[in-house]
C-alpha cells in the first residue's frame, strides 16, 4: 500500500511518501525533512506537495495516512495532525497515529526531544524496538533513559550521557504504524503530556450570542 | 453554470466555524464551541481554544457538508481566517484549510476575519453597497472601517485604542456578578434598568479627540470605582441600572462616531458586524440614528454576527467571484494582520 507520513512533532518536519507491504517491508520513494523550526504551517503542505510530485503519485492514489501524534511543542504537533486529518479526511483515507518518539532511531535505545522549558520528552525501546517506557516529559536530570540515547543532541551535557544526533524519519513513522495497517485506525490525539497553562489571553470574546 | 461552492474555516478565537456558500447564499453554518471550558478563567485561554478547534475540525467540517447536502468533492474553493486572532487558535484552521484544497486541488484563500465579518452581511442582504461604512465590534476588536471594494479595498477610520467594546462588556460583567461572556447578561439585565440612572464616561469623544478610535477602558473603571463606593458604603448595587447605564455609554459612543463617519465621508450606507452588534441597545440605537441622519443601516442576524465559518466562506466567494489572486501554498497565520490586507 502506498503511504503518506508526516510529523511535526520537532524542530524539523518530516514527510514522506512510502510504500508497505509485509512481505517486501518499507520502500520510501520521497522525503523532506525541514528545518522548518516555528514554520510548520506554512512549509508542511508545500513538502507534501513536493513528495507527491517527486513521486509521480496524487493524493487519490494513496492508500493511507501516517502522523507523528508527539509529544511535541504544542502549536507545531497540531499543524501537522490536523494536516493529517484533512488530508485523509478529504481524500477517505485510514489516518494512522503513532508516537513521534518511535519513530526516531531503532532497536534498543532511549530517545530524547526537545519539550522547552528545559525538559525532554523521553522514552525507552528494547531490542526488538518496542517501547518499554514513556513517553514522558522531565527534566534531564530525572529522565529515565538508558544507553544508547538518541535524538536531540544538545541535551548530552544534562543527561550526562553520550547523544547520537537522531531525527524523526519516514520508514521510521512506518514502521511504528505498521502493526495498525489493516485495522481502523483511533482517534487522532496529540501526546501533550502537559497540561494547557491556563491563563487566559485578552478576553477576546464575542459579547452576545 | 452554478456558482463556485465555498468551503470556509474559521478558528480564530474559540469557536470552530465551519460554513458552506454557493455564490451569495448561505448553505450551512456549523459551529462547535469551547466558551465553556473558558467560562472559569473569565477569559478565552488559547491553548484550551487550539486543543478544542483540532478535535472539532473533522467533525464540524462533515456537519457542515450534511447540513448543505453536498459532498466534499463538489467544493470549487476554501477559505480561511489568517488573522488577525490567535496565532495557535488561527493555526490550526490554516493548516486544515491548506490540507483540504491541497487534497482537492482547488484554490485557497487566506482572508481577514474582519473583512469576513462585513462580508457576511451579504449572505442576508444582498450585494454591498460600496462604499459602505462598516463598524466592527467584538472581544476581539472595535474598528471603523471604509470600504470602497470589499474585495480588495478596506481602509481603516479608526479603532480601539484600549479595550474593544465586548472586553469592557466582560469585565463589567465581572463586576456586577454577571457571567462570562458579559454580553448577553448586560443586555437582559439593562432591559429592566434604566439608562440615564449613572453618567458614565464616554470616551473619546471630546473635540480635540480622534474622531473615530474608541477608548473603553476608562468606562470600564468608572463603572468598577462606581459599584466599590456603593459596597464600601454598605449599600446595595443596582445591577439593572448600572447594565443599563453601562451598556447606553458604549453604544452611545459607538453609534455616535459610526453615523459621524458616515456623514464625513459622504456614506450613506452603515453595516455593524461583530459579537456586540448582537446587542438589543445598539441596534435599536443605530436604527434611530441612521433613520434620522437618511443612512440605510445593515446588521446580520444574531446568528451571523459572532464568529463562524460562512463569514469566511462569504468573503471568499467574493475574492474568488472579483478574480482576486489566490493565496500561495505556504499561508501561514498572522495574528495581527491589518485591515488594509483583505486576502493574502
Ligand atoms: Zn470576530
Amino acid at each position: 500500500m502506498l503511504v503518506l507520513a508526516l510529523d511535526t512533532a520537532t524542530p524539523t518536519l518530516v514527510v514522506g511518501l512510502a510504500r508497505w507491504s509485509p512481505e517486501q517491508g518499507i520502500e520510501v520513494f520521497a522525503e523532506r525533512a525541514v528545518a522548518s523550526g516555528n514554520r510548520h504551517a506554512e512549509l508542511l503542505t508545500p513538502a507534501v506537495r513536493e513528495v507527491l510530485t517527486e513521486s509521480g503519485l496524487a493524493m487519490r492514489e494513496l492508500d493511507a495516512v501516517v502522523v507523528g501524534l508527539g509529544p511535541g511543542p504544542f502549536t507545531g504537533l497540531r499543524v501537522g495532525v490536523v494536516t493529517a486529518a484533512a488530508l485523509g479526511d478529504a481524500r477517505g483515507l485510514p489516518v494512522h497515529g503513532v508516537c513521534s518518539l518511535d519513530a526516531i532511531g531503532s532497536g534498543a535505545r532511549s530517545v530524547v526531544t526537545d519539550a522547552r522549558r528545559k525538559e525532554v520528552h523521553w522514552a525507552t525501546y528494547d531490542e526488538a524496538g518496542a517501547r518499554v517506557a514513556g513517553p514522558g516529559v522531565d527534566r534531564p536530570e530525572d529522565a529515565p533513559v538508558t544507553d544508547p540515547v538518541v535524538g536531540d543532541a544538545r541535551f548530552a551535557e544534562r543527561l550526562g550521557r553520550a547523544v547520537t544526533a537522531a531525527e524523526v524519519t519516514t520508514a521510521g513513522l512506518l514502521r511504528a504504524a505498521a502493526p495498525s495497517f489493516g485495522r481502523p485506525p483511533a482517534p487522532l490525539e496529540p501526546l501533550y503530556l502537559r497540561r494547557p497553562d491556563a491563563v487566559p489571553s485578552v478576553t477576546r470574546k464575542p459579547v452576545s450570542q | 453554470m452554478s456558482q463556485p461552492l465555498v468551503l470556509g474555516f474559521e478558528t480564530s478565537c474559540d469557536e470552530t466555524g465551519i460554513g458552506l456558500v454557493r455564490g451569495q447564499t448561505l448553505l450551512s453554518d456549523a459551529l462547535a464551541t469551547s466558551m465553556a471550558e473558558h467560562e472559569r478563567f473569565g477569559g478565552v485561554v488559547p491553548e484550551i481554544a487550539s486543543r478544542a478547534h483540532l478535535e472539532a475540525m473533522v467533525p464540524t467540517v462533515h456537519r457542515a457538508l450534511a447540513d448543505a447536502g453536498v459532498s466534499i468533492d463538489d467544493v470549487d474553493a476554501v477559505a480561511v481566517t489568517a488573522g488577525p486572532g490567535l496565532t495557535g487558535a488561527l493555526l490550526v484552521g490554516v493548516a486544515a484549510a491548506k490540507a483540504y484544497a491541497l487534497a482537492l486541488d482547488v484554490p485557497l484563500y487566506g482572508v481577514n476575519h474582519l473583512a469576513a465579518h462585513v462580508a457576511v452581511d451579504e449572505l442576508e442582504h444582498g450585494r454591498l453597497a460600496e462604499p459602505s461604512i462598516a463598524m466592527l465590534v467584538s472581544g476581539g476588536h472595535s474598528s471603523l472601517l471604509l470600504v470602497p471594494d470589499l474585495a480588495q479595498d478596506v481602509q481603516e477610520l479608526g479603532r480601539t485604542i484600549d479595550d474593544a467594546a465586548g472586553e469592557a462588556f466582560d469585565k463589567v460583567a465581572r463586576v456586577l456578578g454577571l457571567p462570562f461572556p458579559g454580553g448577553p447578561p448586560i443586555d437582559r439585565s439593562a432591559a429592566e434598568g434604566d439608562p440615564r440612572a449613572i453618567a458614565f464616561p464616554r470616551g473619546l469623544t471630546g473635540q480635540r479627540d480622534a474622531p473615530y478610535d474608541f477608548s473603553f477602558s476608562g468606562l470600564k473603571t468608572a463603572v468598577a470605582r462606581w459599584v466599590e463606593a456603593r459596597e464600601r458604603a454598605g449599600e446595595p448595587v443596582p445591577v439593572a441600572d448600572v447594565s443599563a447605564s453601562f451598556q447606553e455609554a458604549v453604544v452611545d459612543v459607538l453609534t455616535a462616531k459610526a453615523v459621524r463617519a458616515c456623514r464625513d465621508h459622504g456614506v450613506d450606507h452603515l453595516v455593524i458586524g461583530g459579537g456586540v452588534a448582537a446587542n438589543s441597545r445598539l441596534r435599536a440605537l443605530a436604527q434611530e440614528r441612521c433613520d434620522a441622519a437618511g443612512i440605510v443601516l445593515r446588521v446580520p442576524s444574531r446568528r451571523l454576527c459572532t464568529d463562524n465559518g460562512a463569514m469566511v466562506a462569504a468573503l471568499g466567494s467574493r475574492l474568488v467571484e472579483a478574480g482576486v489572486t489566490a493565496s500561495r501554498i505556504d499561508l501561514g497565520a498572522d495574528s495581527s494582520l491589518p485591515i488594509e490586507v483583505v486576502s493574502r
